[in-house]
């Protein structure tokens, strides 16, 4: 047999044994990812929809900014993180550093442009559609912009769920500012990393295994949502989101 | 009825002479641009209450323009607008914006941005919704009504808020000849004050159509516009039986592209 069905079959026996290790590091990996998601989106989704109705100078200047930390690598949102917590740093008095608040932190930063960005691009989609119309029935900016979200909440869900995939399925951040410690920092992406170094595949395979499991079940999430809400309103669905691992 | 200055006063003799028929809207030379864009040329326009003004003229001509300068949306960038600041007005498009909630849910929104509280707002849209045939789509979800219907729940929320001016811009262009005369029969109601729930007087109108034959069964005066300008402005009788400037003549005749 070779080293990588052998290496498969074991990963398999690992998931269907219930292997303490494995499965404490992917429900680590959930609650980090989950925390840092519901972090963003309270923040995110206020600040993107407010973005898509509000109008000021220098509005053109935020959204570039915005646009650019949609792009930014994990491991520079990481450093960024080490170095607000380090104990030189401004909140090195916190002492979260190598903690699960600290990956909390990074994952929340990374994912927050994220859900601003899109709900930013959704409210003002809509707006630019209707928001006229909600103006002449007497609905000032900040009033126009909540119900313009709530309208389009279905389109958000579907941000939350490519948010919560863009958080699970990263390293860099989590690997510095965790530290990937055994039995406490340790997550999915950074275990997969460190096992595959050490050549042990088995353990490395079966958190792939189930890391691609939550993605393509997120997947399935957006597109369930899709298709509920082409029924529910008999129109076309908004725009296509997907999550990659 | 107490006029709002908007911008300048008006002249003082003008206003006087208006007593006996103060005006919900009164333009004077106003101008509207989008950016290098003339969307409307020095309009003077009046418009007094229980009137049913239809604008027409063909595509890009201004008459939207001039809906959403009546209705605060546009912003005129010369000449003077003084509004009635004591009437209310409601505004119906072409296409309603119904949020993804129920049709009630939907006209208790319109009456709760105009002040009046849930619960109450709830209520009160409950006759509106049954003003317009509608009551039994209450629990649905209007964004599953059809245009027809969507276009008759606006008129609803519009009109349960009891505005005394009705602004509506092309409010059956995109409807089927049934539902078109659903929504016409709906409007000549309200401008004629009928029903319960709503404004007891008669709803003054002003709306745009590109439906002359919908201009004659609605209107009591009609201004045609061209390139953002007022060329003619006349009682509806006139304006289809007397003599029209060229452009106006060609439009009403359908020879014009």
């Amino acid at each position: 047999m070779s080293t990588m069905t052998q290496s498969a079959a074991t990963a398999l026996d690992l998931l269907t044994s219930a292997d303490a290790a494995l499965w404490t590091i992917v429900a680590r990996s959930l609650a980090v990812s989950a925390t840092a998601c519901a972090l963003a989106c309270g923040a995110g989704l206020v600040l993107g929809a407010w973005l898509g109705v509000a109008r000021f100078a220098g509005r053109g200047a935020v959204l570039a900014v915005l646009n650019t930390l949609l792009a930014v690598p994990s491991v520079v949102v990481g450093l960024a993180v080490y170095l607000l917590l380090s104990r030189s740093g401004p909140l090195g008095s916190w002492g979260w550093l190598f903690s699960f608040k600290a990956m909390v932190l990074a994952q929340t930063i990374l994912v927050l442009p994220v859900v601003t960005a899109l709900t930013r691009q959704l409210v003002e989609d809509a707006d630019r559609a209707h928001g006229e119309q909600l103006q002449s029935l007497g609905a000032g900016p900040l009033l126009r912009s909540l119900l313009l979200a709530w309208d389009e909440r279905y389109a958000l869900l579907t941000v939350l769920i490519a948010a919560f995939g863009r958080a699970i399925s990263e390293v860099g951040a989590v690997m510095i500012v965790g530290g990937n410690i055994d039995g406490f920092t340790r997550v999915m992406t950074t275990a997969i990393a460190l096992e595959t170094s050490k050549g042990d595949l088995p353990l490395a395979l079966a958190l792939g295994f189930v890391l691609l499991a939550v993605v393509l079940a997120l997947n399935v999430c957006i597109a369930l949502l899709r298709r509920w809400r082409e029924r529910v309103d008999g129109a076309a669905a908004g725009p296509a989101i997907g999550v990659a691992a | 009825m107490s006029a709002r200055r908007v911008d300048e006063a008006l002249p003082a003799t003008r206003t006087g002479e208006a007593c006996a028929q103060a005006p919900l809207f009164e333009l004077q030379r106003v101008d509207v641009r989008y950016g290098r864009v003339r969307a409307l040329c020095a309009v003077d326009l009046r418009v007094v209450p229980g009137e049913r003004l239809a604008l027409v003229g063909a595509n890009g001509s201004g008459k939207s323009t001039l809906l959403r300068v009546l209705n605060g949306l546009a912003v005129h960038t010369a000449g003077q607008l003084v509004r009635d600041a004591a009437s209310r007005q409601a505004m119906l498009f072409q296409r309603p914006f119904m949020l993804r909630a129920s049709a009630l849910n939907n006209v208790a929104l319109g009456l709760w941005l105009g002040g009046v509280p849930w619960q109450a707002a709830r209520l009160q849209a409950l006759g509106a919704l049954r003003r317009v045939g509608l009551l039994d789509a209450a629990a649905q979800n209007a964004r599953t009504l059809s245009g027809g219907q969507q276009q008759r729940l606006a008129l609803a929320r519009a009109w349960a808020r009891r505005p005394d001016v009705l602004l509506l811009d092309e409010p059956t262009a995109s409807l089927d000849p049934h539902a078109k005369r659903e929504v016409e029969t709906l409007m000549a109601d309200f401008a004629a004050g009928h029903g319960a729930g709503g404004p007891a007087h008669p709803v003054t109108m002003v709306f745009s159509s590109h439906n002359l034959g919908q201009v004659k069964r609605l209107a009591s005066r009609v201004v045609y516009l061209e390139h953002g300008r007022v060329m003619a402005d006349l009682p509806v009788h006139d304006f289809f039986h007397g003599p029209l400037p060229e452009a106006a003549r060609l439009f009403v005749k359908g020879e014009m592209v």
